[in-house]
């Protein structure tokens, strides 16, 4: 048990802290090359006040930390919702209609890699006399960027239902709308899932892109900010700050589909 | 008139090797509560054969009929049993029958529906499970909930696909008796498809041997007249049983069903008419350069 209990400790606190001084070595290492590179006390110190006060609000970008963060959430959650809206349905028809796919997948496979910094001008002339473009432009972008994955795996996992199951709702002559929800939706949603969690991820990518470009208040936008005002410390800390929140948005997903992953 | 008929029914699958058929000549009547038993190879078309009386698949040539009408699609008064339980992993036991009772049912109440679910689970023994999920079950017990699901839907005939075949012999056994319980008390007609001689003949009114694939067909039907109720152990015991085992084994392990050695040969006709003459010898790339000769390439396929 106790041995258990140690092997645990070295596994999951000892090695991966060894991980971390090995990264701070070697940031130390750069600064002592570099003047322009912060090194960690220092930009503990120049950071410390965004840390402190998360909440405040001081001004349009002089912001705490976890409130820039909320912001750039809620537009990813805005905009990720909007992606899954259109996406699910559509990986569905590319499931379960060759036609479809035949008519569809090519167009689908040339706008997949596109970057999310060529979708947010088109965003900005298509919502040009909303009253928000940029915001809307924001939105368009994510969703557009995210959809994909979400497609493709809603599809790949139509196309594997087994035939056993589709052959049950035939012989139950089940309708169109049970054999949807009960047999179609059950059956692709350990997939589905797959898609929702890789589409955050590329969501949480999209939203920094995008803050960079409007200099929105978010955390992408602060870290443009503070680039552009010499403040290499925030930039550091930015960077930390959204890798921190996409592993645990990712970790969080994949709670999520593992509960899924019964079938 | 038979109850189900199938009128020189053939069937095949194209797939990369081209064409091949997988069921050729299939003449088959059953009547109206009879219990009748299809033994064969794996393999030699069985499934193909249910899916057909199911109405999943169509036949190339001939005919289905139930009731002197050509079967068009799948119908829950077709219940069927699959192979490989098919039951929705994402329902409970109560949940997989429910959704067939709910098609079936319709236009009762929702507390007859439930009585009706509960009637069937308590009829195959699995009422102790009825909220698990079919990957908490045993073989056993999945195949009981998908036979009663199947009866559930209130079927005129009841399609069994290989249901014992995945099992244990001892809950092979156990079910075998259930079936036949549960036959003897409904007397619906049953066809039942199975690899196993002494399963249909403790089972089965009439036993139909299926010769091996390609192109199997159906051999002489081979009556069970041994009284009923039987009994496993006593059955081992009665001439008739072995006689009928012989019958069928017999046929399919007889030299009319094994599929012949043969060997594909090319033969080429040689042109026997002169030269065609109107057909000009040509310089252009591309065109046929000579007068054409009517050889023709044949193939010819010898028995060894």
């Amino acid at each position: 048990m106790s041995e258990q209990f140690e092997k645990k400790i070295k596994d999951y606190v000892i090695l991966p802290l060894f991980g971390v001084l090995c990264f701070m070595l070697l940031w130390c290492l750069i600064c002592s090359v570099t003047d322009n590179l912060p090194n960690p006390i220092k930009m503990w110190q120049k950071s410390e006040l965004f840390i402190y006060e998360p909440f405040a609000k001081r001004g349009e970008m002089d912001q705490g930390i976890l409130r820039f963060t909320g912001l750039s959430i809620s537009l990813v959650g805005q905009g990720y919702l909007v992606a899954l809206i259109f996406g699910t349905p559509l990986g569905f028809f590319l499931g379960l209609s060759k036609l479809f796919t035949r008519s569809f997948d090519p167009i689908i496979q040339i706008l997949r890699p596109v970057s999310p910094l060529a979708w947010y001008p088109l965003g900005l002339v298509l919502f040009e006399l909303s009253p928000e473009p940029s915001y809307f432009a924001s939105l368009f972008t994510i969703s557009v960027c995210a959809m994909w994955p979400t497609v493709l795996n809603t599809a790949v996992g139509v196309r594997a239902i087994p035939q056993d199951y589709l052959n049950v709702a035939k012989v139950l002559k089940l309708s169109r709308s049970k054999t949807l929800f009960k047999v179609l939706i059950p059956a692709t949603l350990p997939y589905m899932f797959t898609g929702f969690r890789l589409s955050l991820g590329i969501a949480w990518l999209v939203i920094v892109a995008v803050e960079m470009l409007k200099g929105q208040p978010g955390i992408g936008g602060f870290l443009w900010d503070a680039y552009n005002a010499g403040n290499y410390s925030l930039v550091i800390l930015c960077i930390l700050v959204i890798g921190l929140v996409g592993f645990t948005l990712d970790r969080l997903m994949s709670l999520v589909e593992g509960k899924f992953k019964t079938a | 008139m038979a109850f189900i008929e199938f009128k020189n029914v053939s069937k095949g699958y194209s797939g990369a090797q081209g064409f091949s058929p997988v069921l050729k000549d299939i003449n088959l009547q059953i009547e109206e509560g009879e219990f009748v038993a299809i033994v064969g190879y794996s393999g030699a078309g069985k499934t193909t054969l249910i899916s057909l009386i199911a109405g999943l698949i169509k036949p190339d040539i001939g005919q289905v009929l139930m009731n002197g009408k050509e079967i068009q699609g799948a119908d829950p008064e077709r219940g069927i049993v699959f192979q490989n339980y098919s039951l929705l992993p994402w329902l409970t036991v109560y949940e997989n029958i429910r959704l067939a009772v709910d098609e079936v049912l319709s236009d009762k109440t929702k507390e007859e529906q439930d009585a009706h679910t509960l009637k069937y689970i308590k009829m195959v023994n699995v009422s102790h499970a009825r909220d698990r999920f079919p990957k908490e079950l045993s073989g056993g017990m999945r195949q009981r909930v998908s036979v009663a699901r199947a009866l559930a839907m209130n079927p005129k005939v009841l399609l069994l696909d290989e249901p014992l075949s995945a099992l244990d012999a001892l809950t092979r056994a156990t079910l075998q008796d259930e079936i036949k319980n549960i036959w003897e008390a409904e007397k619906k007609t049953v066809l039942l498809i199975t690899n196993d001689v002494d399963e249909g003949i403790l089972l089965a009114d009439r036993i139909i041997p299926l010769s091996a694939g390609p192109g199997a067909t159906l051999g002489a039907p081979v009556q069970v007249n041994i009284a009923r109720p039987r009994d496993r152990k006593k059955i081992n015991h009665e001439p008739r049983f072995k006689e009928i085992r012989k019958e069928v084994n017999g046929y399919l392990l007889g030299l009319g069903t094994k599929p012949k050695l043969t060997l594909e040969k090319k033969l080429v006709l040689p042109a026997i008419e002169p030269e065609d003459l109107d057909h000009p010898r040509s310089l252009i790339p591309g065109a046929t350069v000579a007068p054409i000769r009517s050889n023709e390439v044949k193939k010819e396929r010898v028995e060894l």
